[in-house]
């Protein structure tokens, strides 16, 4: 590189969760080089995890994200229970699956208002976006609240719940429990649907992408803890075998490690790829709402991500409505099991997209390794590919809102970068021609 | 209105409020955009000067009142905390991370090198201290919110309460106290349960006894805990043995004053006794 190329900095790349940069290299007429890099400072979760009881597992694996604590304490319970086979009641599984519906919404709603929609009508934050557009603001913080309540009823809080235990809950809630969360939820969805008609309308910058997109899939529902792993180009197999089909590589210029499909490359794990690969499951109200707005799988501008959220945030109330008019409280908010030697895995779909966990206990239930595969650090490669295959339609652009656009396609993917693995800096090189 | 004469003067004559990340999962800064029904007030009190999770605008410090999440376990951390305490007027330490080092702290106990190598294929890669540690270990810190994750009401009360030139109301009681308080029935006493609320500082609305399980310390140690007298009754009445003690001693909170130093007397007799 020659000290003549052009480079613009900026240094931190906001209204994402956790930090890290973006590094680019280009010319006029090609990009050279895109590192997303993350320096979230490691925290060793699969280190300590070692020595610690199989039952603090999904405690212990919340605290790696604070948005979507949930979804780590699913993948941790069904891997135990996978190693332990304990087969969960019907009654706890649809629980769960209403747990889950409340961290989707509270999380696709803080994504979708606090974090990307300012970047669609100009804004820096929703607080400063509220001036303009005081409903939208307001109506996203009613869903949210809804998602978060559902959290609180069932998981005791909305951050680190703590009624959730391999086997099951630690108390189960009574119907009455449920009746003022109601008419919450019905409130909420109305609110829901309309932010579905408002996400569509919002002014999307064209850039549709190939993706190999990979979710869960169940023929019987839409997917949240249980299903297949597949892909939309063929991929079919069980969680057991995700290793073998997957790698995790670590580059030097990232805290988190990159994953792959072996002898494939990078794919998409999140909300899209549940959308594009599921829809047909999704239900009936969701599906309608999708059809007058003309927005029809596959979809492939991740910029369009916003509305795909917003359809999952109205299935979710529309799942969690389903379940709580058809509650019937579980015999028994858990079932027990003496631990052994023995070893499983789980992938559940966090809102951001598959998350697998591999665990071994010992005889005495203690965890003797730990494998954790976090959706950020599966989709930080297809970002990377993302940026690459976008800068040469915008390259007519100056370059301050080439910058912004950058930082915009990586929010697109709602990356949580605690999760996997913090700072975004970013830094756009533009080489003058000749240069190296 | 008088204006406060400690403050930082603003354009709009308001507080400026800067959040600030380290070594964290990001949960307790989200309980700031989880008051959904108090966050546009809030924004209303106080100018929302830095907070990158929320917004891309940056305003330059100084800041009159500073949200500290995380703990310090990268040399560029150590370097970032001493800016961001001469920055700030009055400094706030959230969460367990920020208070007492964080889970991420179980590293202290081992060898992080190998730690590392568990993770990474390329060790070398990777920037880290020996351990993590409190904010407090590197900068004075003038008020401490524990919990993991914080209480966002008892967030909004330290915010209040610095806007309105009064000390927080925090109580340091025990989670047993909120136990009374709720009429819950006691899950030791009742049903056996192992349970730390007796030793645990309150916050949480002792939420884990409410569902019928045994606190685990995640609001970290109460005023003047008696953790001698609760390691022996839980190993005399309930015949739990001493390493699930430690466990629940180190997790969220482990280098917290008091806990460290239980932890440190439990592996002090373990020793004696093997």
């Amino acid at each position: 590189m020659s000290g003549k190329g052009k480079t613009i900095k900026v240094d931190y790349l906001a209204r994402v969760e956790g930090e890290g940069a973006l590094f680019i290299r280009y010319d006029d007429d090609q990009v050279h080089d895109v590192q997303l890099k993350i320096f979230e400072p490691p925290r060793f979760f699969e280190a300590f995890l070692r020595g610690r009881d199989y039952t603090e597992a999904p405690d212990i694996t919340a605290r790696i994200c604070g948005i979507c604590p949930v979804a780590y304490q699913m993948s941790a319970l069904h891997a135990m229970e996978d190693a332990l086979d304990l087969v969960p009641t019907p009654e706890l599984r649809t629980l769960r699956r209403l747990l889950y519906c409340g961290e989707w919404i509270e999380s696709h709603m803080l994504h979708v208002s606090m974090l990307h929609a300012p970047d669609f009508l100009g804004y820096p934050s929703a607080v400063a976006m509220a001036k303009g557009h005081p409903e939208i603001v307001r109506q996203a913080l009613e869903i949210k609240k809804a998602g978060n309540a559902l959290l609180r009823l069932l998981g005791g809080r909305e951050v680190h719940p703590i009624n959730v235990r391999v086997g099951g809950f630690y108390r189960t809630p009574i119907p009455e429990q449920f009746e003022s969360l109601r008419e919450q939820l019905l409130a909420a969805r109305d609110l829901a649907e309309q932010m579905c008609r408002w996400s569509a309308r919002l002014p999307f910058p064209e850039n549709n992408q190939e993706f190999e997109f990979v979710s869960l899939v169940n023929p019987d529902e839409y997917p949240m803890n249980e299903g297949r792993i597949q892909s939309s180009r063929g991929l079919d197999i069980s969680a057991g075998d995700y290793e073998q089909y997957f790698r995790e590589e670590q580059v030097p210029h990232s805290t988190a490690l990159h994953s792959i499909l072996i002898e494939r490359g990078a794919y998409l794990v999140g909300p899209m790829a549940r959308f594009n690969l599921n829809y047909s499951r999704l239900s009936s109200r969701v599906k309608q709402v999708a059809e007058e707005l003309d927005f029809r799988p596959p979809c492939t501008n991740p910029f369009k991500s916003i509305v795909v959220r917003c359809l999952e945030v109205l299935y979710a109330f529309d799942e969690a409505l389903r379940i709580i008019e058809n509650y019937q409280p579980p015999a028994h908010p858990y079932l027990t099991v003496k631990p052994r030697k023995a070893s499983g895995c789980a992938a559940t779909e966090a809102p951001r997209g598959l998350l697998y966990h591999r665990y071994g206990i010992n005889a005495q239930g203690k965890i003797t390794h730990a494998k954790i595969v976090a959706p950020t650090s599966q989709n930080q490669k297809t970002i990377e590919q993302d940026l690459r295959l976008m800068l040469p339609k915008f390259m007519h652009l100056p370059e301050d809102q080439l910058q912004g656009l950058c930082e915009r396609a990586i929010r697109n993917y709602d990356p949580c970068i605690s999760c996997s693995t913090h700072f975004l800096q970013l830094h756009l090189q533009h080489d003058q021609p000749g240069s190296l | 209105m008088v204006p406060d004469p400690r403050l930082i003067a603003t354009e709009k004559g308001k507080p400026k409020l800067a959040v600030w990340k380290f070594t964290s999962c990001d949960g307790c800064q989200l309980s700031l955009l989880d008051c959904e029904d108090e966050l546009l007030l809030l924004a209303e009190e106080v100018e929302i000067a830095y907070f990158l999770e929320a917004s891309s605008k940056v305003e330059e410090g100084p800041y009159d009142i500073s949200l500290v999440e995380g703990s310090i376990t990268t040399p560029d951390d150590v370097q970032r905390i001493q800016k961001v305490r001469k920055q700030s007027r009055f400094l706030v330490s959230i969460g367990a991370c920020a208070t007492a080092g964080g889970i991420q702290s179980l590293r202290n106990f081992a060898d992080v090198t190998e730690f590392t190598s568990v993770v990474y294929a390329r060790p070398d890669y990777i920037a880290t201290l020996k351990d993590s540690t409190p904010i407090s270990a590197h900068v004075p810190v003038d008020f401490e919110l524990q919990g993991c994750p914080i209480n966002k009401l008892q967030l909004l009360e330290v915010i209040s309460a610095f806007l309105n030139q009064r000390a927080p109301q925090v109580s340091a009681h025990s989670v047993c106290i909120e136990c009374k308080l709720k009429g819950n029935v006691c899950v030791w006493v009742a049903h056996g349960t192992p349970c730390m609320g007796p030793i645990t500082h309150a916050g949480c609305g002792a939420l884990c006894p409410s569902y019928n399980r045994g606190c685990y310390a995640c609001y970290g140690p109460k005023e003047n805990p008696n953790g001698e007298s609760l390691c022996h009754w839980w190993a005399e009445k309930l015949g739990t043995d001493k390493a699930t003690i430690i466990e629940n001693i180190r997790n969220y909170n482990a280098l917290a004053g008091s806990f460290k130093k239980i932890g440190e007397s439990l592996e002090v007799n373990k020793k004696r006794t093997t």
